[in-house]
């Protein structure tokens, strides 16, 4: 029972570490903004709704703060950290640093589906871009599970490859699809939507989707985290993985299957965002290495920390207008990666 | 451990790679696995290793049919080191070896001190110990040779199997992992291509074409007409310039 009992003493401190860190940032996220609002009134507004005090606080700051802000902040982190997370596990399980959330056609399928509905009027108006978008991503990946399949990528030495091919081929399939119904039926006002979408948008995000993506960024790190030694049996290849006693098959399944998941939900309430899923595992691990049981958390912590300071700059660098956060996470990103690898480089020597 | 092998046959997409191979490993002895290029050795050892299914035939480790076990019991019995496994990732030589003891945790079974315990015996057994720290990248083919063998005895395996372990090393690396392998007292078969080096095991099994075609002592499998049969030279027998110790030498016929 000792053994227990450091795993959740373990487990404790690394949640002392994080937790304060991610209030941090939500608690910045509903304060920072075109109105700027003091922390103090942001904790009123949080001691009213969730405590049921009643401190007086001017009701446009609280339904700035608790409708719009807060949800914002928390679908940012889930997202964030759920793409990290799917970035790591497919770096690890493809052996594959070009590996990200999207590799496995999900954002292709989104952007089809979120086309087919809003463009071309699947469903007469009654489904929503988010239900579109989601069962786009589920479509293409089953599309590029079952070509990977047949491709033979069941198990040994050559099935990363298959399923990495599997996954562009799908992509190029969808992105066509899209581009064809864009250029078919869309006007200008409504390609210009997509292309705003595509880019990812936290514009529309309100309590609901916190319901949806907080609890399965959730589920989604803890699959994960509790696969951490399967995947770092993978180092060497998943012959090497299952020499040494990993159900190899078994693993790639649920964890791609999971990752999957994550990324369909997320993409489908935010758009595709690009980079984090990319970059943010590699960064992680020039901080921590490679070893996951450190990596995933890590890897979750900066991914939803960036995103929610992603989405505050989207919000304040051009007065009176939103930039797509995608554009942020690329414009902030890319530079403090060349950084981060190029330092990681020199310390490697 | 004991380990039979009893008829094993696999093909792949209608090519046979191995057939109606057997053979038993006694506890404790050390097997050299030769043959040419293409003679099925590597493919011997990822069906002894649970890695490939046989199409017919089963291996059987201690008495235990291998199909039978899970993945995880057959890696804490049988460890193997394969042929050019290398990482791109920024890993120390210890966590390589770390990696050993994964068939062993769990959930609910996490670290302890005997698994550091564990990887720091391997080290020490092929004189790595005080290159833990190394990162991974600046390691040379042998050291990085060396770690993947500890990785393996980490896994405390009753069964050890080396495929082609003194690949790419140079003659005293070769020699020193060797002498590593021999002293261990784990079942170990190995897949070789110098047949002197095969001829310091226990026993020599001589595959050609996918079928066993010799296997007993040394210089009764390595028999001079086998040899020159299997690998298309012409072989005869020298002795060292000092002594006693003989040994094959070979040119082409």
């Amino acid at each position: 029972m000792n053994e227990v009992a450091a795993i959740f003493r373990q487990g404790f401190k690394a949640a002392c570490l994080t937790v304060p860190l991610l209030i941090a940032a939500v608690l910045a996220g509903a304060m920072i903004g075109e109105t700027s609002l003091s922390p103090d009134l942001v904790l009123s507004v949080l001691a009213n709704k969730l405590a049921g005090a009643d401190l007086p606080v001017d009701p446009i700051d609280q339904g700035i703060i608790w409708s719009y802000r807060l949800p914002r902040a928390l679908v940012a982190a889930s997202c964030g950290a759920g793409l990290a997370v799917a970035g790591v596990v497919l770096q690890a399980l493809l052996r594959n640093p070009l590996a990200d959330p999207y590799i496995l056609g999900i954002s292709a399928g989104a952007s089809t589906g979120a086309v087919a509905v809003t463009i071309a009027g699947l469903g007469g108006g009654v489904l929503s871009l988010s239900f579109g978008a989601f069962n786009g991503a589920l479509l293409a990946f089953g599309f590029v599970a079952l070509l990977a399949r047949a491709a033979g990528a069941g198990g040994g030495r050559a099935a990363t490859a298959q399923i990495v091919l599997a996954g562009i081929a799908g992509s190029q399939l969808f992105n066509a699809l899209t581009a064809f119904v864009i250029a078919k039926s869309a006007n200008a006002d409504q390609a210009r939507g997509i292309m705003f979408w595509l880019m990812g948008n936290l514009s529309g995000v309100r309590w609901p989707d916190v319901y949806l993506a907080v609890p399965v960024a959730l589920a989604g790190w803890l699959i994960c985290r509790f696969h951490a030694r399967a995947l770092d049996a993978f180092i060497f290849g998943s012959d090497s993985a299952a020499s040494l006693g990993v159900p190899v098959r078994r693993v790639q399944a649920t964890l791609i299957f999971a990752t999957a998941l994550t990324t369909a939900v997320m993409v489908s309430i935010v758009g595709s965002i690009g980079f984090v899923g990319l970059v943010i595992p590699h960064a992680a691990r020039f901080l921590v290495g490679s070893g996951h049981r450190r990596l995933i958390p890590t890897a979750a912590l900066i991914g939803a920390v960036f995103l929610i300071g992603a989405d505050i700059v989207s919000r304040i660098i051009i007065p009176g207008q939103v930039l797509p956060i995608g554009v942020v996470t690329a414009l902030i990103g890319a530079p403090a990666f060349a950084v981060i690898l190029v330092r990681g480089q020199r310390s490697a020597r | 451990m004991k380990i039979e092998a009893q008829n094993l046959t696999y093909s792949v997409r209608g090519k046979t790679l191995l057939s109606d191979v057997s053979f038993v490993v006694e506890p404790g002895e050390t097997l050299a696995l030769v043959g040419p290029n293409g003679s099925g050795k590597s493919t011997l050892m990822r069906l002894l290793a649970g890695l490939a299914r046989p199409v017919s035939g089963k291996v059987v480790i201690a008495g235990h049919p291998v199909s039978h076990l899970s993945r995880r019991q057959i890696a804490q019995r049988i460890a193997i080191v394969e042929q050019q496994a290398d990482t791109a990732e920024r890993v120390t030589a210890r966590s390589v070896v770390e990696l050993g003891r994964t068939p062993w945790l769990s959930a609910l079974r996490p670290w302890r001190a005997e698994d550091t315990w564990q990887v720091d015996k391997a080290l020490q057994t092929v004189e790595m110990a005080d290159m833990a720290h190394r990162e991974w990248a600046t390691l040379s083919g042998g050291e990085r040779q060396r770690l993947h063998i500890a990785r393996a005895l980490a896994q405390q395996p009753g069964l050890l199997l080396l495929d082609e372990p003194t690949n790419h090393l140079d003659i005293h690396h070769q020699l020193s992992i060797l002498n590593c392998v021999r002293i261990l007292k784990v079942t170990t078969v190995m897949a070789l291509h110098d047949l002197n080096q095969a001829m310091a095991c226990d026993r020599v099994a001589v595959l050609s074409k996918g079928r066993l075609v010799s296997l007993g002592p040394p210089e009764q499998a390595l028999s001079l007409e086998t040899v020159s049969e299997v690998f298309g030279v012409k072989a005869q027998w020298g002795f060292s310039a000092g002594g006693t110790e003989r040994f094959l030498s070979y040119h082409l016929d």
